[in-house]
């Protein structure tokens, strides 16, 4: 059976050490984290956690029920990218020299991100999209160099019915 | 100034939310960040076992709720105190044993700051419980007491720590009667699909071969009774794990015995030739599978359990069924009352015929010769007590000649240490379980190297009048290591030979208990009688065939039906 990604996102009681009893799940139990990204609801008393895992049909399966069974935890879904909106932030520190400076403000109106922060020698640029556009975005960028990037993590959403 | 009427110290509100829990024996061990506790459990009717190692307290516990049906509680102070029930909690975790363990911890404001037997009991359980709490607010600690014992006996059950700060038992708050707990992120299933129900009917009915597996989800639901109704009602074989011993008896023709590694030659060529089992309250252990991509290759699998991660973990199933063992059985049994099966008889004819020819080629012997077999011991105790006997025991060879030569017709009454395979468990198990049942006789079925790992509860067994047994079958090995160093690493004994053993006899009457010793055949049953029937505690050492091993056993890795029989 093939690994392929997925989503989970869960909403669990918002309490000191539950997000200790979901790391240390995926630990115990051999699953994997690609990753990670937790916060609050609009609910104080509840967070969201969403995380991206690599896993067979069978593991995953494991994942979920495993998850369900933390007493902590509220509701687990898979969200299924046909069904779902997932999007994550990247905020990336690019060398400009003068000679790449105009190159790079190209690369951001392309992508329609935008600088947040500039130098002399570096601009830092901030980029929101689905996991292709980073991917497109940062494969663009390298040959420029790439100083340093933070990335959120995938987040995600059920689309709502039309 | 007089406190107010209706404020309560944290420790009053625990024995409280204990005695409104019907709690009426803890099993413990005092210290300094438990002693406000302590003071107030003095003050109530409850009983406290004192226990000579907190490891002791959690294995009592836990022999105590499986032979009571109740939660088992254990209280233990701070650090090394909490530490030493880890092994207890992680045993009761694998077998799903209701047990609350009740931890002291230093004051919140010294927790992080490496205090004097501070530890992180919380962080150090959290794989290890079904769930665990640090109690911060004494405002929540009579809802998250209510919260332990209602997640501690319900669903599958489990173990649960609280871990109470001591300032948090000592200061006041105002109580009141806690509600009746609901969370909204816990219901477990308690009752199966209609429609999956009806499908296990028309697989049974389409079935020519059809078996049961049971474990211990079926006694842990009390569903024994339900179980054996629709075995004999369906006239389907039953095999079961180690821990579903009991669940069916023992001496129905029925009865497969256990399946696995140590199992019966039929119960595992059954499997290995049925075409329907159904398996009802287990999890599949690598110990019961060998090889699962050939385990019940030519069957069906209906999977029957309340936890759901159970299902599809490490066997695929054809169908899966969740909810409670009992009820689910008892829908069954309420299903098959309206279905004509035809003539049973003829049909399974051929099946159970095969069954009992299995049974005769591959039956359980063993000659007793000029030395005295572990078998013989076991199966005299079995003679001697009629069946009736609590029956714990250690972990190695001990354990499986007790599940293979002990015929349990009865559940509650075989009590091991099933899937986290403690060594050292027996005794304070068999303490907890004489606690629960003071009328009946408890056996602690031992080797001489584990009996060795809690032997200090002999000490507890005396101060509090519990007249347990232990039966040593001593062959001076570790002889479960031994065993496959003989059959897989070449006869190398590499560190097993326990050649120095305490003086047994010597050592039960130290502690005031009755020693007895049989060193021939012909003692046997004369130090079993006195031993059985003295009204005091009482160690029996048995020096056996040192180099006995347990058979039939399939080598780890292998196909079920590949077995070692001599």
């Amino acid at each position: 059976m093939t690994e392929e990604k997925h989503v989970v996102t869960m909403l669990v009681d918002n309490q000191p050490g539950v997000l200790a009893r979901v790391v240390g799940l995926f630990g115990g139990r051999g699953f994997n984290i690609e990753s990670l990204c937790v916060a609050e609801t609009t609910d104080p008393e509840i967070s969201r956690i969403t995380l991206v895992t690599r896993a067979d049909p069978l593991v995953l399966e494991q994942i979920m029920k495993q998850l369900r069974k933390l007493i902590n935890v509220i509701k687990v879904r898979d969200m299924d990218k046909s069904k779902a909106v997932q999007r994550e932030m990247a905020l990336i520190c690019v060398k400009a020299k003068p000679e790449h400076r105009a190159e790079v403000l190209r690369i951001v109106d392309i992508f329609r991100c935008k600088v947040v922060d500039t130098g002399i020698e570096h601009y830092i640029i901030e980029v929101t999209g689905d996991e292709g556009k980073l991917a497109a975005i940062i494969n663009l960028l390298k040959p420029i160099g790439i100083k340093k990037i933070a990335r959120t993590g995938i987040v995600a959403l059920f689309r709502e019915p039309k | 100034m007089k406190p107010n009427e209706n404020m309560l110290t944290g420790a009053q509100i625990l024995m409280t939310v204990l005695q409104e829990e019907g709690v009426d024996t803890i099993f413990g061990f005092p210290g300094g960040a438990v002693i406000d506790i302590y003071d107030e459990l003095a003050k109530t009717p409850i009983r406290h076992i004192l226990v000579r190692h907190e490891q002791g307290a959690v294995h009592a516990a836990d022999g105590y709720a499986r032979a009571s049906g109740k939660v088992g509680v254990c209280l233990v102070t701070s650090g090394p105190g909490a530490t030493n029930t880890v092994t207890g909690i992680a045993s009761a975790y694998m077998d799903s044993i209701p047990v609350v363990i009740i931890t002291g911890q230093v004051p919140t404001h010294l927790i992080g700051n490496d205090a004097f037997q501070e530890v992180d009991i919380v962080g150090i359980t959290r794989p290890c419980t079904k769930h665990n709490y640090l109690v911060k607010r004494i405002e929540d600690l009579g809802k998250i007491l209510k919260e332990a014992f209602y997640i501690a006996r319900s669903g599958r059950p489990g173990p649960v720590l609280v871990d109470i700060p001591k300032d948090v038992a000592k200061n006041r708050t105002a109580y009141t009667p806690i509600e009746p707990v609901r969370m909204k992120s816990y219901n477990p299933t308690y009752q199966p699909n209609k429609w999956q129900l009806e499908k296990v009917i028309a697989l049974i009915q389409e079935s020519r071969r059809p078996m049961i597996f049971a474990g211990g989800g079926v006694i842990l639901s009390k569903g024994s009774a339900e179980l054996t109704d629709f075995a004999r009602k369906t006239m389907m074989p039953v095999t079961t794990s180690l821990m579903g011993m009991g669940a069916f008896p023992g001496t129905d023709p029925l009865c497969l015995g256990m399946i696995g590694m140590h199992g019966t030659y039929r119960a595992n060529m059954a499997t290995g030739a049925c075409d329907l089992l159904i398996a009802i309250g287990v999890r599949f252990d690598d110990r019961v599978t060998g090889r699962t991509d050939a385990f019940a290759a030519q069957a069906k699998i209906v999977h029957i359990d309340i936890d759901p991660t159970s299902i599809r973990k490490n066997v695929l199933v054809s169908l899966p069924l969740v909810g409670d063992c009992r009820i689910t059985l008892s829908e069954l049994n309420r299903l098959i009352e309206t279905i004509d099966f035809g003539d049973l008889k003829k049909q399974r004819h051929d099946w159970l015929d095969q069954i009992d020819q299995w049974k005769q080629t591959g039956a359980m012997n063993y000659d007793q010769t000029t030395v005295i077999k572990p078998q013989y011991v076991v199966e005299t105790l079995y003679r001697i007590t009629q069946g009736q006997a609590i029956i714990t025991t250690e972990v190695g060879q001990n354990q499986m000649w007790a599940a293979q030569y002990y015929h349990f017709d009865f559940p509650d009454h075989f009590i091991t240490s099933g899937g986290l395979g403690v060594m050292g468990f027996g005794l304070p198990a068999a303490i907890g379980a004489q606690v629960a049942q003071p009328k009946k006789l408890v056996v602690d079925i031992a080797g001489d190297g584990s009996i060795q790992m809690n032997i200090q509860e002999m000490a507890t067994a005396i101060q509090y009048g519990l007249p347990v047994k232990v039966v040593i079958l001593n062959n001076r090995y570790l002889g479960m290591v031994r065993q496959w160093q003989e059959l897989f690493y070449n006869k190398r004994y590499a560190c097993t030979d326990m050649e120095y053993a305490p003086d047994f006899v010597k050592l039960a009457e130290a502690y005031g208990a009755l020693g007895l010793r049989a060193t021939r055949p012909d003692q046997v049953e004369s130090v079993l009688t006195q031993g059985l029937s003295s009204p005091q505690a009482a160690i029996m050492d048995f020096w056996v065939d040192r180099e006995e091993c347990v058979y039939p056993m399939v080598p780890a890795g292998a196909t079920l039906t590949e077995m070692l029989l001599v």
